[in-house]
């Protein structure tokens, strides 16, 4: 009888014991983060400002390394993930290419090869009009493209058959016409173009036009989310990113946000996605984390777990029927 | 003389103790970062980013940029010792460069490369000093169209005039170009050429070509000849600086001309390593005797080494003002930027003065330091030559495997650096050209998708190619470029006949 008592109260000391020690891994090498486009760009930027901002308040003992891994639009860096089973020092940031690259080019990886971790916060799309441009609201802009030929309206975009050529199919369909869609490297140069009007549109992140957009080059025509950004603070002399209209209100019916999110290699155990999640959650109230939110105006959703998942699922389920509509899926 | 003000404050800013000592590290950094091949400016300013988040803005770019400048800097240094361009840009200045180190002149050409660097960089900060809200606003002119015109001038003042055979040429060229198509297409969002291997997703990156093909090539040429550098007689001393000094005053027209294509070339943005091979392909056709280039010409050295500098300090200005990276470097300081809470654009100059105009301030100091650090070490590095070849070569090696690694970090590039090395040594057993190539793999995806892109928009007329003063004229420029070595052998031809009807 007491041998017993003493072994359950030893297994009961162990099992307590060992709870927390299961839950406390934490990485004993240097953690890289492979970031899946090229130096610059806003997965990149905010890559290098997480792992700014984590060197700075020491989050982690160990340091976090960016690395970029942008061939194949994406596919270099998704692979190298993959491939890394086990190896729970490497992370990785999304852009929509996790979706469109594997669709529209049949490399093979899907965001279930991987472990999710979290959802940072989901980026926005506005459209973009030079300020000089006749159409002062997406309702303008939208009859325009209705009144005229197709191809006639020419809108500048990052990379093809991705997020901003998806977006631009959308309003095709509001419009009833064709669009030109003209691919660049970086949504940098997309806002130039569309300043120096050799483009009539652009369907740029709110970070990569901001500053054109203060200076008055560029007007916000609508906003392609569910509901006006949350953002009060005046950006411009009159507009703040509150103001702009949603898409949906003037009837363009198009909703898209980019899944800033995190994964890890194949085979990660709970508790290292734990320890991922629990540092994510600290940087997240962090004074520098939410400046740079309202700077690009994110849509500051957050999700762990489960929930995450079943979002990146329906996210995938999305692009995949946007992907067939606009014949973009690879043969 | 508003900006004259602007800038004194600058230079309050600039001059500080704190900020003069970044300033020293950062070119020493830099310059560490140049002669490393592959690391490259881009990546050193990449990995050393974080670690300024703590910092204030101005000295954090204050040394950022002088990474930079170091780094520019810094590539010139194995390019003429060794023929292993440290950074893209530095390509076109091997191809002067190297022979003058094999006859022993090694110091007078780091002393002209590191002269001419400064020169180019000096005018072009004046030029973002007096010009910066003019220029932005050019900036803007360029379309694809326009970026298709620049593009066409770089190679039509490139080639035209090579002296190797035609076909040779054209075979290297038509080899870089297939190299540049692989991997992703920007336009249709399809996979090229890579035959279903992951590692070609990624394309041929220039960089490790390049290292292949100069370094490992080079390498292999001299193992065959001997196991001996040749030029390990350079003279090293101080007086070689005043000698090139003197020497290099009557390139005056050489200067100007590199100068005005760099700051032209940064500015629109086309980049430095398109600037520093339109600039010595110009210098090549402006030159009376065209032969000695390509076997050890000074000029061949200054023309491509100020039109880089020109242009790698020019591309800061459409940073700054625009916030287009005219350059990756410039790219990755433009992330810093937005992490420090400043949003480059046009409300830059009037929301930020300070910092605005202590990093001008700093480009103009972090240039003459960086000359002065440069200059005083050219005797060392030119020493280097004189460590046998069978000590240097393993080292080289060593560090051009690092350089293709760090460019990805993958080792897949490191045995494409191997094979782009015997492709190198097989080009020179053969005598094909390898500038065609490189400038082929550099500019053909540019200029491929500058010219797809300008096609979407034209809806496939070429006349969006003429159909304003500014891509018309450039394109004009090009063609007469092109066209005229023809024109030359025309008229060659004709006098031939009309000697030899006269002579029937």
């Amino acid at each position: 009888m007491k041998l017993t008592k003493i072994a359950t109260a030893i297994g009961a000391i162990a099992a307590l014991c060992a709870a927390p020690l299961a839950q406390a891994w934490e990485p004993t090498k240097p953690v890289e983060f492979v970031v899946p486009a090229g130096t610059g760009g806003g997965a990149d930027q905010m890559a290098r400002f997480i792992q700014g901002i984590v060197t700075k308040h020491k989050l982690m003992k160990q340091p976090i390394v960016v690395v970029n891994k942008s061939g194949g639009a994406g596919a270099e860096g998704f692979l190298e993930v993959k491939g890394s089973a086990g190896n729970p020092h490497k992370i990785i940031i999304t852009l929509s290419n996790l979706f469109t690259t594997p669709l529209a080019t049949a490399v093979p990886f899907n965001w279930r090869d991987l472990t999710p971790v979290a959802m940072l916060a989901l980026d926005e799309f506005v459209l973009w009009v030079n300020a000089e441009s006749p159409h002062k609201t997406a309702k303008d802009y939208v009859a325009a493209i209705k009144m005229g030929a197709d191809n006639k309206f020419k809108m500048a975009g990052t990379g093809a058959k991705q997020e901003d050529q998806i977006i631009t199919v959308l309003i095709e369909k509001a419009a009833g016409k064709k669009i030109t869609y003209v691919p660049f490297k970086g949504g940098g140069d997309v806002a130039v173009q569309l300043v120096g009007k050799h483009v009539d549109s652009t369907v740029n992140n709110p970070i990569e036009a901001e500053a054109h957009w203060r200076s008055g080059k560029l007007r916000a025509l609508c906003v392609m989310d569910g509901a006006p950004l949350p953002y009060k603070n005046k950006v411009t002399a009159t507009q703040s990113w509150a103001d702009i209209p949603t898409c949906k209100s003037a009837g363009i019916d198009a909703e898209y946000l980019m899944l800033r999110g995190i994964f890890m290699t194949p085979g990660a155990t709970p508790d290292q996605v734990a320890y991922y999640v629990d540092l994510f959650k600290k940087l997240r109230e962090l004074p520098e984390w939410k400046e740079f939110m309202e700077k690009g105006a994110f849509n500051q959703t957050f999700m762990a777990g489960k929930e995450y998942a079943d979002w990146v699922a329906r996210a995938e389920a999305q692009h995949v029927a946007l992907m067939k509509s606009a014949g973009f899926l690879a043969k | 003389m508003d900006e004259l003000n602007s800038l004194m404050q600058g230079f309050a800013v600039a001059m500080t103790l704190p900020n003069l000592g970044f300033m020293l590290l950062g070119l020493l950094l830099g310059i560490l970062i140049g002669v490393l091949p592959g690391l490259g400016g881009a990546n050193g300013v990449a990995i050393l980013l974080p670690l300024t988040f703590s910092m204030n803005p101005t000295s954090a770019i204050i040394m950022l940029s002088c990474i930079y400048w170091g780094a520019l800097f810094g590539g010139a240094i194995t390019s003429i010792l060794f023929n292993i361009p440290g950074e893209p840009w530095s390509v076109a200045t091997t191809f002067d460069g190297f022979p003058l180190a094999q006859q022993g002149r090694a110091a007078e050409a780091l002393t002209a490369a590191f002269t001419s660097s400064f020169v180019g960089a000096f005018f072009a900060v004046l030029a973002i000093t007096f010009l910066a809200p003019l220029l932005a606003k050019f900036a803007l002119q360029f379309g694809p169209p326009e970026f298709f015109a620049v593009q066409m001038l770089t190679f039509c003042s490139f080639i035209g005039m090579s002296k190797d055979p035609p076909m040779k040429t054209l075979a290297a060229m038509m080899l870089g170009f297939a190299l540049a198509a692989v991997g992703m297409d920007t336009v249709t969002g399809q996979l090229r050429m890579t035959y279903g291997f992951t590692e070609m997703l990624k394309g041929f990156d220039f960089l490790i070509a390049v290292i292949g093909l100069f370094g490992i090539g080079e390498i292999l040429l001299t193992m065959e000849e001997g196991l001996a550098f040749k030029g390990k007689s350079a003279k090293i001393n101080f007086r070689i600086v005043w000698q090139t000094w003197k020497e290099l005053i009557q390139y005056w027209r050489t200067f100007i001309r590199s100068t005005l294509i760099g700051c032209w070339m940064g500015i629109t943005p086309g980049g430095a390593t398109p600037a520093s091979f339109m600039g010595y392909g110009m210098a090549r056709r402006a030159a009376r005797d065209k032969e000695s280039f390509g076997k050890g010409n000074v000029e061949g050295v200054v023309a491509p080494e100020t039109a880089a500098h020109a242009a790698g300090t020019s591309a800061l200005l459409p940073m700054l003002t625009l916030g287009i990276p005219g350059s990756p470097t410039a790219a990755v300081l433009l992330g810093g930027l937005l992490i420090w809470g400043l949003q480059p654009g046009p409300l830059l100059f009037v929301e930020q003065k300070d910092f605005v105009w202590g990093l001008i301030a700093s480009m103009y100091l972090g240039n003459l330091v960086g000359l002065f650090v440069v200059l005083t070490t050219v005797p060392w590095w030119a020493a280097i030559l004189r460590i046998p070849f069978p000590v240097i070569a393993p080292v080289i090696i060593v560090i051009c495997a690092i350089g293709a690694y760090t460019v990805h970090s993958s080792i897949f590039d490191v045995i494409m650096m191997l094979v782009f090395g015997v492709l190198g040594y097989l080009f020179k057993k053969l005598r094909y050209p390898m500038a065609p190539l490189v400038l082929a793999l550099v500019l053909g995806d540019m200029a491929e998708s500058s010219f797809r892109q300008s096609m979407l928009l034209s809806q496939g007329a070429v006349n969006i190619f003429y159909s304003n003063w500014l891509v018309g004229s450039l394109m004009a420029l090009s063609v007469f470029l092109l066209l005229l070595p023809t024109w030359g052998a025309l008229k060659n031809l004709l006098r031939r006949r009309e000697a030899r009807a006269y002579l029937r």
